[in-house]
């Protein structure tokens, strides 16, 4: 059985991100619209969760977006076309169950900006009314608007500072549209922990059902160990199987955002380790 | 005439002290003397007992007797025909529970033969001594047979199919190969250098071995039985969930599922952070909820991590433990504080959410519940406050939920286990066979590998039965064709 996993292409999309489309036909013919993989790309490496961008069944390739945030990352971004990935496992978690008529917004932050790809692209074939938010902290952090841009019927743009689209955060932006009377009937947010809060926060003012992608620890990602536990309607849940999407209005923000810090004192040891290599 | 010891012969292991701060094995193996010493202990019973207190009935009075006679590469082929996995089981089974606790010598007042360390020897022995030849059948049948999982079930059986001249994949959903015995089990009690060899024996024999497949996500059971051409299936995927407490501040940082716990130390070498990316509480004070094998892995672990306290937390007494006597011995000696009788009511965290203490009320044994131990009840007024910087959660496991979950028409009964015949490891799904934990709920290695090796009879006996029905099926429309 085939089960290796090789970078045919690799394309940075600003000094921190890099997409990278892997062949990898075993993961690739069963992946669906909210799933990720877990990678390893060193013998002493850590398992890493990363969610999948696009995939193409037929072609056997999937899309990652990475973000170099820390030592795997770091290498993840390095990996040059050619390169084969030691460990590749996926599709991981339940696919996200999308609506099959109304008008869906997807809203992303960094990563999040290509992992909401596969939902517009799902719910465009679905003929769901599709739009997208996308933000980032200035205008070259913005990502992937040649690809999330044509697959959706709305596309916007936030910056922090202003310098490119809506001056300020997805969420104001949500709201600005919301009040506009834009009509939407369901919300799928993928980003940064605090953005998701923000996201749950503003659709529960307008009643609007919202998703969240929850980004906690993981290990093997198959429900084996509990790490990536996250308290959903005070429910304990394995965002590897479970999720990694769920009711925003139902998730204890507070517990999975100091959970997803255990480690950031060795984290901090692991780069400089990392950067020490690099200078050496 | 045997020698009449009444005690085992002394295994030598490392000085307990030394043991706190190493992952090196603890127990070092019998040498040829003490060996050959404690084998002329068995009285070569008539009607050997100890045979049928193993699961896959070793012939065990036959090795012992070869062990005896110095004849050790011969012990180790009387061994292997009934126990692929002997370096693994002569260090991790229960021997209490089974070969040993139905020896003659146990029921006269002295120590039962040393089964379990005898086997050992001679596993290590024979690895000393050149390793095992491969045994690869000539006959090669066109079938291939999937095997999910490469635990101690789905070793056995893809071993067994190879012999008989299958083609077998196993597909493994972690990194690494070797279930419990590669994520669960640590170094120090079964180094991985042994989980290591017996795949690679297997590689030798022609198994394939695919990683990172996760059957239910990666393949499901139906696309490996239709587009991808297995014959048949074996699932093995052992019972992997961990339970939780409910109780309040489960969700602190520094508490641990003992999944997590030992998948972050065996599987990813978190003990050799920074070397190794995989980061773990070092604990001050450690406190492990449970009493069994997994129990005292991690309370052992927590001492290695360097705990300078570590506890382990007990709602019912010593005797109810589940752990095997081996280890409990050697947690005791490593310095684990037992607390028995002691129920976990809910865990304190700091002002920055990471757990500080445990708070734990007395318990006294009360009528038998369904189990046949007696219930704890916890006693009124018996609070109090356990430190712990690590808690790690040692409650057991359930059937990981994801083959049955994803294959439409395989019977579950209420515990998540997979519905199979004892005998055949037969499913409700036609070429769908399994055993091990997945089956029976979290057990032991041993009774994995009698479950595999079954199921591998089974397997075989469907799939030529399979092969003379198409061929009678052909002989017949050919005479309706004539
Ligand atoms: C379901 C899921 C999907 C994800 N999808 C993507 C994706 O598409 N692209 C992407 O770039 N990242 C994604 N992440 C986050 C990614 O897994 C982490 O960034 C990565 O593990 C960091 O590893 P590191 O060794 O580089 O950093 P570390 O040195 O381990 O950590 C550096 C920083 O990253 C943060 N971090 C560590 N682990 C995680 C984590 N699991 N999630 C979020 N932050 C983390 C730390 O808090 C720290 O601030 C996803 C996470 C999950 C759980
Ligand atoms: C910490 C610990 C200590 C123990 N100590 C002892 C001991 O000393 N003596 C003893 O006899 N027993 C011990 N046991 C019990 C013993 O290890 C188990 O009973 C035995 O390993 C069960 O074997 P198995 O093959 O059924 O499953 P497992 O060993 O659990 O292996 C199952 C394998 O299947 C894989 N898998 C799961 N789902 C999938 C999927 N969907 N697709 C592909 N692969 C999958 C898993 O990753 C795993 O590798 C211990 C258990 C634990 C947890
Ligand atoms: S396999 Fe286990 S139970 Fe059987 S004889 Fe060996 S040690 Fe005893
Ligand atoms: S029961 Fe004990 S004494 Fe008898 S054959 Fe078995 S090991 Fe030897
Ligand atoms: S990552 Fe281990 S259970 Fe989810």
């Amino acid at each position: 059985m085939d089960t290796t996993a090789t970078v045919i292409e690799k394309r940075p999309l600003t000094d921190v991100t890099t997409l990278l489309v892997v062949r990898a036909p075993l993961v690739a013919r069963n992946a669906a619209p909210g799933q990720f993989v877990i990678l390893r790309v060193s013998e002493t490496g850590e398992r890493v969760p990363i969610s999948i961008t696009d995939f193409d069944r037929e072609a056997g390739t999937i899309t990652i977006v990475v973000q170099n945030v820390g030592r795997t990352s770091a290498l993840i971004c390095a990996l040059e076309v050619g390169e084969e990935i030691l460990d590749f496992a996926g599709p991981l978690g339940a696919p996200v169950e999308l609506p099959d008529r109304g008008h869906a917004v997807l809203i992303g932050g960094g990563f999040g900006a290509g992992a909401i790809y596969p939902l517009a692209r799902e719910l465009e074939a679905r003929g769901v009314r599709v739009s997208a938010i996308v933000g980032a902290r200035t205008a070259g952090l913005v990502i992937l608007s040649d690809l999330l841009g044509p697959a959706c019927d709305e596309y916007h743009v936030c910056t922090d500072d202003g310098s490119l689209g809506y001056h300020g955060l997805v969420t104001g932006r949500l709201e600005e549209l919301l009040a506009e009377g834009a009509g939407y009937t369901s919300c799928f947010a993928v980003g940064p922990m605090p953005m998701m809060r923000a996201v749950a926060e503003a659709t529960a003012r307008w009643h609007l059902p919202a998703l969240v992608s929850l980004d906690p620890l993981m290990i093997d990602g198959t429900g084996m160990c509990g790490g990536c536990r996250v308290s959903v309607g005070g429910e304990t849940k394995f965002a590897c199987v479970d999720g990694p999407f769920f009711p925003a209005d139902a998730v204890d923000f507070d517990e999975v955002t100091d959970r997803k810090a255990m480690y950031a004192e060795d984290e901090r040891v692991s780069c400089e380790l990392a950067e020490a290599e690099v200078t050496v | 005439m045997p020698i009449v010891y009444p005690h085992k012969t002394e295994m030598p292991s490392r000085d307990p002290q030394e043991r706190r701060s190493s992952w090196d094995e603890v127990a070092l193996g019998y040498t040829e003397e003490q060996a050959v010493v404690e084998a002329r202990r068995c009285l070569q019973c008539q009607d050997p007992l100890c045979e049928e207190g193993c699961p896959v009935n070793v012939p065990i009075r036959e090795f012992i007797r070869l062990v005896a006679l110095r004849r050790f590469d011969e012990a180790a082929r009387t061994i292997r025909r009934r126990n692929l996995l002997p370096a693994i089981c002569g260090r991790v089974c229960p021997v209490e529970h089974q070969c040993e606790s139905r020896c003659v010598l146990a029921h006269d007042g002295q120590e039962p033969v040393a089964i379990g360390r005898l086997e050992r020897f001679v596993a290590d022995w024979e690895r000393a001594h050149g390793g095992t030849p491969s045994l690869v059948h000539p006959v090669r049948r066109a079938e291939k047979v999937a095997i999910v999982g490469s635990g101690p079930a789905g070793l056995t059986a893809a071993s067994d199919l190879a012999q008989r001249g299958y083609q077998v994949t196993v597909l493994e959903a972690l990194h690494a190969f070797g279930g419990v015995l590669r994520y669960g089990i640590p170094e120090y009690r079964l180094p991985k250098a042994i989980v290591d060899q017996d795949v690679e024996n297997l590689k030798a024999m022609g198994v394939e071995f695919a990683r990172d497949v996760i059957v239910g996500k990666t393949v499901t059971i139906d696309q490996l039985l239709r587009g991808l051409g297995f014959a048949a299936v074996f699932v093995g995927t052992g019972a992997g969930q961990p339970v939780f407490l409910n109780v309040p501040g489960e969700n602190l940082k520094g508490v641990y599922s003992a999944n997590e716990f030992l998948t972050r130390v065996n599987l990813m070498h978190a003990h050799a952070f920074p070397e190794y990316d995989t980061p773990v509480r070092r604990p001050r004070r450690a406190a492990v909820i449970g009493a069994g094998d997994t129990a005292m892995d991690a309370v052992r672990c927590s001492i290695r991590l360097g705990a300078e306290e570590a506890h382990i937390v007990y709602r019912r007494s010593e005797e109810e433990k589940g752990a095997r006597a081996e280890d409990y011995r050697r947690a005791v000696e490593e310095g684990a504080i037992f607390d028995w009788l002691t129920l976990p009511t809910r865990f304190i965290g700091d002002a920055d959410g990471w757990v500080k203490a445990v708070e734990c009320i007395r318990t006294e044994l009360g009528e038998p519940d369904e189990s046949g131990r007696r219930r704890p009840v916890p006693v009124p007024g018996s609070e109090f406050v356990l430190e712990a910087d690590l808690v790690v959660i040692a409650l057991g496991t359930r059937p990981n939920p994801l083959v049955p979950q994803a294959t439409e028409g395989l019977a579950v009964d209420g515990h998540g286990c997979i519905v199979a015949d004892t005998e055949t490891g037969g499913t409700s799904r036609d070429g769908v066979f399994a055993g091990g934990d997945i089956t029976t709920g979290a057990a032991t290695v041993i009774l994995a590998m009698g479950a595999g090796r079954r199921a591998a009879t089974a397997i075989d006996e469907y799939l030529r039965e399979k092969a003379s029905l198409v061929s009678t099926a052909a002989e017949r429309t050919g005479n309706i064709g004539l």
